[in-house]
């Protein structure tokens, strides 16, 4: 196959996104279109990426090919050239097909989602200018292509998360999605420009970067480290920087699904994995972002075990699941931690795909305690939604057991101990709270009877039945040795991942165990609570966890109170009390002194001739004794 | 000579003087006039003195020039005199302030 075709994974979703938001003008300016036709546009990139990623990735099996192309040179600075390439490794073919593969059964299920909606043409014009972004984000051949794919998925979040912008709030959160992901991408590009300041000279793209790491001091690499983390914070929603992920659930919920779930988000990890040359000489701030990951898993947890609104429990529960994939990369098994980002993709959709059925099959409403019953109207995203349930908290045979049991492994073999702990409360919590939403959805009885059930239509359904069979296959491809499988995962990205010190397989099946019966604890205790819940009843919504621990409150407080206050100062003191008054007063001054010397013209004829003659006697005094 | 010359120059300076003092002080555009006639005449004393005192004709012929100039100034000034005097019915140069800036 030609490698030029790998321009065209990325291509692809762009060409469509540039004629769906062409079609969408004459749409809304002309005549209007019919939804088919932005469908077609609109379903179709997804899946030829797809076609063309399976190509390249049959052509890479069984070998560590990596496949570069060139398009063009994209920039030329003295004797540094950037190239716009694309480059085909083991990890980026990975994540495209997985992206693309989740993208596209999202994009359908969206098509059914937003059936209705006025702005279905601009809604996938913005979808498919994400995949491209996110796309190039993973295909890019060295750092700045990678953070333009970085920049262009936050401008798509942004736009999709204020969606329905006629709600001030919506905007609202679009916003600070946007402004937090710029305090960290302020992070991203200082560390970039470290980067380049000690290895930028001669080659800029990945290849180059890791041949003249070693010769980076360590203090300046640590420093380009943690900055670069930090972009990943913002990016993947870790402490401190996480405040926008559970406001982005503002967006329709196909975006929630794709977004902030299983592809965006989940481009911090990938930034790690793809820099592993610089973590891997930088344990320590591969520790620092482990324990970063765990605590960001531990707080996300115990927020999610005490939400009502559903989307929000799964948006903590995203950034929960993304703790632990930077437990995993923060430690060296990056293989893992893709792997983790792998299963999540599918489980986390599923979840949100489902979550979003039943949103529209009961007109709009997100409070988990005033569904209930839902079993029984709405039995095909019941058992999709329990695979997916399921999966998240770790029960085997399904995909969320085998990487999360990996992750913890790694923690352990390494001899983390407090992070494998962590680990294993926040599955236990991970667990209850999945099962708290299950069964108040599903099984709460005493719900409000009157109500209507909404069909829920086939491009809704289709892709929920193939993402939970993805969710069930997916972790087959990383069955640990132990269990007598293959570890394909591992195998495919073996570059990615470092040695540790082996285990014994006794201590493999009780550590295997110990997850399995944490997720147990967690169902078991959500059983007993909130099995046949009495939807009367509504939980006290209060106390310091329902609040979020008043981080929002606090950062309010900080950063856009500080703000305000520093620009009020700024505009009364400075502005207006310094900079306009000193103009002010010049100008007046100018008045003044026109006013003063205004009354030499007086009209007195005898005072201009005294003037006159005593400027004549001073020149003429001035000239004899000069001259005489 | 010389003495004699200096004494010249001191009546013509005082005539200048006196014309200055006459300028700045009176309030008649009249005298004004006179007290600027007054000068140029002091000037022509020194222009005629000077003139002896060298035994050049040049500066006579200067003091004859400024006589004949003064004389058609004469004709203008007192033509000016009477349409100012016609348009406020005054000769105090105070009353004409209208080219002075305003002052409230």
């Amino acid at each position: 196959m030609s490698d030029f075709l790998l321009a065209w994974i990325v291509l692809v979703p762009l060409l469509s996104a540039v004629i769906l938001g062409l079609l969408y003008l004459y749409s809304i300016r002309v005549a209007k279109l019919s939804n088919t036709v932005f469908s077609f546009f609109g379903l179709s990139a997804p899946f030829i990426s797809l076609f063309i990623g399976l190509g390249f990735f049959l052509q890479m099996l069984g070998s560590d090919k990596v496949i570069i192309y060139k398009a063009y040179k994209w920039l030329q600075v003295d004797n540094l050239v950037l190239d716009m390439a694309f480059r085909a490794d083991h990890l980026s073919i990975f994540m495209v097909l997985f992206i693309t593969f989740v993208g596209g059964f999202i994009h359908i299920y969206a098509a059914g989602y937003m059936k209705d909606d006025a702005g279905y043409g601009k809604f996938f014009f913005y979808f498919n200018l994400f995949l491209a972004s996110m796309l190039l984000l993973v295909l890019a051949n060295n750092p700045i292509i990678m953070f333009v794919g970085w920049e262009g998925v936050g401008l798509c979040s942004y736009l999709l998360i204020s969606f329905y912008y006629n709600d001030g709030e919506n905007v609202e959160a679009g916003n600070k999605a946007f402004m937090a992901n710029r305090a960290g991408d302020l992070g991203f590009i200082v560390g970039l420009i470290t980067l380049f300041h000690y290895v930028g000279e001669y080659r800029f793209d990945y290849e180059g970067i890791s041949l003249a790491i070693a010769t980076v001091p360590l203090p300046a690499l640590t420093f380009i480290g943690v900055s670069l983390f930090i972009g990943a914070m913002g990016k993947s929603a870790q402490i401190p920087l996480f405040v926008w992920l559970p406001d982005a659930m503002a967006g329709p919920t196909p975006v929630s699904a794709l977004i902030h779930a299983a592809t965006m988000v989940t481009a911090g990890v990938y930034m790690v994995a793809r820099f592993h040359f610089i973590y891997d000489l930088i344990p320590n701030v591969g520790l620092y972002i482990a324990y970063i990951g765990a605590f960001s898993s531990l707080f996300a947890a115990t927020i999610a075990m005490r939400q009502t609104d559903i989307k929000k429990i799964l948006a903590y529960s995203t950034m929960s699941q993304l703790g632990y994939m930077f437990i995993a990369v923060g430690l060296g098994s990056y293989s893992v931690g893709i792997f983790h980002v792998f299963t999540h993709a599918f489980f986390k959709a599923l979840l949100f795909m489902g979550a979003g059925a039943i949103i529209i099959a009961l007109h709009h409403e997100q409070n988990i305690f005033k569904m209930g019953g839902m079993k029984k109207h709405t039995p095909l995203i019941y058992f999709t939604m329990l695979i997916a349930t399921l999966a998240i908290s770790g029960i085997p045979p399904f995909s969320g057991f085998f990487s999360k049991d990996e992750i913890l492994l790694g923690a352990y073999a390494r001899g983390e101990y407090l992070l494998w702990a962590i680990g294993v409360v926040t599955a236990v919590m991970t667990a209850y709270y999945m099962f708290r939403l299950f069964f108040v959805v599903f099984y709460g009885k005493n719900h409000n009877t009157k109500r209507k059930i909404e069909y829920v239509s086939g491009y809704m359904k289709i892709p929920l039945v193939i993402l939970a069979l993805g969710v069930i296959l997916s972790g087959l491809v990383g069955i640990p040795e132990v269990l007598g499988g293959h570890n394909l995962i591992g195998l495919w990205l073996e570059n990615w991942s470092n040695d540790y010190a082996e285990v014994s397989h006794n201590t493999e099946f009780i550590l295997m165990s110990i997850n399995v019966f944490a997720a147990f604890i967690g169902i078991f205790i959500a059983y007993k609570k909130f099995f046949n819940y009495d939807m009367t009843k509504v939980p006290k919504l209060s106390g310091l966890v329902w609040n979020k621990f008043y981080v929002d409150e606090v950062y309010n407080f900080v950063f856009v109170k500080g703000l305000q206050r520093l620009s009020s100062f700024i505009v009364i003191k400075i502005d207006i009390n310094f900079i306009d008054m000193a103009i002010m007063e010049l100008s007046r001054g100018f008045i003044k002194t026109g006013l003063f010397v205004s009354r030499m013209q007086n009209a007195n004829t005898r005072y201009y001739a005294f003037i006159m003659l005593t400027g004549i006697s001073a020149i003429s005094m001035y000239l004899i004794i000069k001259l005489g | 000579m010389a003495d004699s010359l200096m004494s010249y120059v001191a009546l013509a300076m005082i005539l200048l003087s006196i014309g200055i003092l006459g300028v700045v002080s009176r309030k008649n555009i009249f005298i004004i006039y006179m007290s600027i006639e007054l000068m140029l005449n002091a000037v022509n004393i020194i222009f005629v003195s000077l003139g002896r005192y060298y035994e050049s004709m040049q500066p006579q012929i200067m003091a004859m020039l400024v006589i004949g100039i003064a004389a058609a100034e004469a004709a203008v000034f007192l033509s000016l005199i009477v349409v100012l005097y016609r348009t406020k019915k005054s000769l105090n140069p105070d009353v004409f302030t209208v080219l002075g800036q305003k002052r409230e």
